[in-house]
């Protein structure tokens, strides 16, 4: 072949820049499964490009092959259209490229500054660290992205928006020029989300190259210039904002039709079974977090706790769960006092709980599937016979948990840690889901995919037509507003504002989460 | 059928490659610095004597039935210590104590043992070793119920505790059990206490005991409830407390049941071969113990091989340094370093080039992150 024929194709794309990373033939197999089945994805100059997926879907071992992470199966990597090879993510940074991770990799103790420079210090001679130096460039980094951060202060002391921007920063600071996001938003309330896509719209301004991994319909349309949608390791389509829908985009990562709004129908709600009164509850710090709530929750209906995190909200859910001791106040379930009820004994009344962190509470990663399905029930009958355990019923019990509830796992056997997010969040659902009297729901989607929310809200509304009293508890407004029949806001400890879901408004509980008035 | 003992057999392996390979990298080189220390000795520079040397080791360890008792009598308090270490290991529980239990095991054995000195065989036996369990097991309630009810941590706790009592049955075999008609303090006779021999001249009860244990702490871990409990609470006291276990609950019945094995070793060990407590006795089967429950990685089968492996160490080494006077000591040098590569696997797996599923040794993470996370909460 001759220099001639090979410089056609090339001639054809030169008035672009090449892409400024550019994915081809990606594939990774793990055991059983096929992570990336041949992967092509291309990144220009100045965009910001959305890779789409439910979980499980496999962006996050595309993104880890790319941050030199795990190493392809197949496939090439070019960058500035030179082929590279990334062996490490030392390779990957030399490269320019920056990867800020859905759980934040920063040193609570830290100031900023030190966060920052850590692994790539300036040194003020061969020991001291050039700590004015460094606290200059990160000022006038983050003056070029429009936001204002002191590099003295404590990381601990910051919020998680403002958690986020440092690790947005950290990886600028390294002179990233590619910078990939891994479910940035999951964490933030809507302003943060906002201030959070100002500065990615301004990097993209200045001629960075951004990779923005989601499932959330809505940002993505937003924030995205293009759009690649992977579903169980392939590429199904790419779409700009403006030629699609959530619609089609859901489809697209689903694999079939899915219904974004959930059809609640209408509530019949019986006699009270949760009665919380005056509660006072203290969190780890001993500051009193939860202060004076007053809470409802009948037969067949949802109650929906709305607030910004960190209101009191997880701390009121675990004294009602026994985890936490209130301070002061009453607990009743069903007209009997259960305030200083331990976890068992409030199992033991019929209350299911999905707590918020899946991975903490939820389950014990390094057991089997299995193990984690008879977690809240390993004592009884027929999971246990006497103090001897069944394996052959808990596999039984698991094998139905898994089908029913679609876990995507190769058998009860593997270990939880296996899982995806998504299907980690299944997994203590269908565990969870029951005959219970009531039901609680702490963030019972937070990072986890549209196929699978869909699938959790109806199981929930399942649960109430049954007659369970459901008590949901979000930072995310719209899932409170599209399930709950009676809304709750709590603002810093307190309920600041109670609504039917028929005159509930959208603006109006905003306000009260931010502010705690409404005026 | 074939296929599966197939897999069964190749996922043994994966799980075994890196112990037997620390085994085999401790072994060579302890055989280095055999050669280089033989310079330095009557024999003279000797390129040969290792080989020599491990083979006295192996003939002294299993060349025949005396040797191979001798192998299994050595094993079985290491075998009991180990599983105490593992238990713990499998709680989060990294519990040091076990050679102080040992020494509370051992003088509870030998007091009530020679009290027992004239009863009917089975009558003494039982209580003796029961006395021995208990001893051990309330030692270890103490660390246990300190960290559960004040998060004291127990790796603290217990070595404090080990000193305490060395020198607090020092003081009561000098005083309070002296018995009389001894040129030294030391306690009478056991007697019919004595752990019957079984086999040969020295196999005794306390081998198929132990032995037992071992299966019966494998069927309490993966079998029973109580087994879930105390693997939820060290794999996640966090989501342990949401399934409704108490963690301060597990944690003080397992530090008991732990300090329950410790003293059994002490008890089997006064009553199968030591016979009498007397200031000063060893308690290295303590330590060796931590030693064994790493190289077993904490799993109950693991850890009867590692018992066995490290009983014929110590069987086999006076051979050893009788014919070819490589000194007894070379043994704790070959234990140090099989536990060296076992912490630092990384070595051995550039040495070996292997790919095989990481370590997770319980006791290296329960240390750091015990420490880490401080005490559990009530």
């Amino acid at each position: 072949m001759s220099e001639g024929e090979r410089a056609v194709p090339g001639a054809a794309r030169s008035s672009l820049p090449p892409p400024a990373l550019e994915m081809r033939g990606i594939t990774k197999r793990f055991p059983g499964t096929l992570a990336n089945d041949h992967i092509d994805l291309e990144v220009r100059p100045g965009e910001i490009h959305a890779l789409l997926g439910e979980n499980g879907a496999g962006k996050t071992t595309l993104m880890n092959i790319l941050y030199g992470l795990i190493s392809p199966d197949e496939g090439e990597i070019r960058i500035d259209g030179e082929p590279v090879a990334i062996r490490d993510p030392a390779d990957a940074i030399a490269r320019g490229i920056g990867m800020v991770h859905q759980h934040f990799m920063l040193v609570p103790v830290l100031t900023v500054a030190e966060n920052v420079v850590l692994g790539a210090e300036i040194m003020h001679g061969p020991v001291l660290l050039d700590q004015a130096g460094a606290a200059k460039r990160i000022r006038s980094l983050a003056e070029q992205l429009g936001f204002t951060i002191d590099p003295n202060a404590r990381v601990e002391q910051l919020s998680v928006g403002q958690q986020q921007r440092i690790e947005i920063l950290k990886a600028l600071y390294r002179r990233a020029r590619i910078l990939v996001l891994d479910e940035p938003t999951a964490v933030l309330t809507p302003q943060e989300t906002e201030e959070i896509f100002a500065v990615l719209r301004r990097l993209r301004d200045e001629g960075a190259s951004i990779v923005f991994i989601s499932h959330k319909l809505d940002e993505v349309l937003r924030i995205a210039d293009r759009i690649t949608v992977i579903r169980r390791g392939r590429v199904v389509g790419e779409r700009v904002p403006a030629a699609t829908t959530e619609q089609e985009l859901a489809d697209l990562m689903v694999g079939r039709s899915v219904s974004l709004r959930v059809d609640r129908g209408v509530a019949h709600p019986g006699e009270v079974v949760l009665e919380v009164r005056g509660l006072h509850v203290r969190d780890d710090r001993r500051h009193e977090v939860v202060r004076g709530v007053d809470l409802d929750v009948r037969h067949g209906e949802i109650v929906g706790v709305a607030g910004v995190a960190g209101n009191g909200q997880e701390e009121l859910v675990e004294a009602i769960v026994g985890l936490r001791r209130p301070s002061a106040g009453r607990i009743m379930l069903r007209g009997r006092d259960r305030t200083t009820a331990s976890p068992r004994e409030v199992r033991a009344a019929g209350v299911g709980y999905v707590p918020a962190d899946r991975q903490r509470y939820g389950l014990v990663l390094s057991f089997t599937v299995g193990d984690n399905c008879v977690l809240t029930e390993y004592r009884k009958a027929p999971y246990a016979r006497g103090v001897v355990r069944d394996e052959r019923a808990i596999r039984r019990r698991a094998e139905e948990l898994i089908a029913e509830y679609d876990v995507r796992t190769p058998g009860p056997g593997v270990r939880a840690s296996t899982l995806s997010g998504g299907n980690q969040q299944k997994l203590v659902v269908a565990r969870e889901f029951g005959d219970d009297e009531l039901l609680i729901l702490d963030q019972p989607t937070r990072g986890i995919d549209v196929g699978s929310t869909e699938f959790i809200h109806k199981q929930a509304i399942a649960q109430r037509d049954a007659g369970t009293a459901v008590l949901l508890v979000s930072a995310d407004l719209d899932e409170v507003l599209e399930l709950s029949d009676r809304v709750v806001v709590i603002h810093r400890g307190r309920v600041v504002g109670e609504f039917d879901a028929a005159s509930a408004e959208r603006e109006r509980i905003g306000l009260l989460m931010a502010r705690g008035v409404a005026a | 059928m074939i296929a599966a003992v197939r897999a069964r057999l190749a996922s043994w392996w994966r799980v075994a490659t890196l112990p037997v390979l620390a085994i085999v990298l401790a072994l060579a080189i302890a055989a280095v610095i055999i050669v280089a220390s033989s310079a330095f000795t009557g024999t003279g520079f000797f390129p040969l004597l290792p080989i020599y040397a491990y083979g006295n080791l192996f003939a002294g360890a299993f060349g025949s039935d005396i040797a191979l008792n001798n192998t299994l009598v050595a094993a079985a308090p290491l075998m009991l210590g180990g599983l105490a270490i593992g238990l713990g290991f499998k709680a989060g529980l990294f519990n040091i104590g076990v050679a102080g239990q040992f020494l509370a095991g051992a003088f509870a054995a030998a007091v009530v043992g020679s009290s027992l000195a004239t009863a009917p065989v089975p009558v003494a036996v039982a209580v003796s070793l029961v006395a021995g369990g208990l001893a051990g097991a309330a030692l270890g309630a103490i660390p246990g119920f300190l960290k559960a009810r004040t998060g004291a941590h127990e790796v603290v706790t217990t070595i404090m505790l080990n000193n305490a009592t060395a020198l607090l049955l020092a003081w009561a075999v000098t005083d309070l059990a002296r018995a009389p008609g001894f040129t030294f303090p030391r306690t009478g006779d056991i007697g019919t206490s004595a752990l019957p021999v079984l086999l040969g001249r020295n196999l005794h009860l306390g081998v198929p005991l132990a032995f037992a244990a071992v299966f019966l702490i494998r069927w309490l871990l993966d079998r029973t409830t109580l087994g879930f409990e105390i693997r939820a609470v060290g794999a996640n006291p966090n989501a342990a407390r949401y399934a409704g276990i108490s963690p301060l609950r597990i944690v003080t019945l397992t530090m008991s049941l732990s300090g329950l094995l410790g003293g059994l070793a002490g008890a089997v060990q006064m009553l199968g071969v030591i016979g009498f407590y007397a200031s000063g006795i060893s308690a290295s089967v303590g330590f060796d113990s931590i030693a064994v429950a790493l190289l077993g990685r904490s799993d109950p089968i693991g850890i009867l091989f590692a018992a066995l492996l490290f009983g014929a160490f110590r069987a086999g080494a006076p051979l050893m340094q009788i014919t070819t006077q490589v000194p007894i000591e070379i043994i704790d040098i070959i234990q140090a370093l099989i536990i060296l590569f076992l912490a630092a696997e990384l070595i051995v797996r550039r040495v070996f080039r292997v790919r095989a599923r990481p370590l997770e040794i319980e006791g290296a993470t329960t240390v750091t992150r015990t420490w880490a996370e401080g005490s559990v909460r009530t």
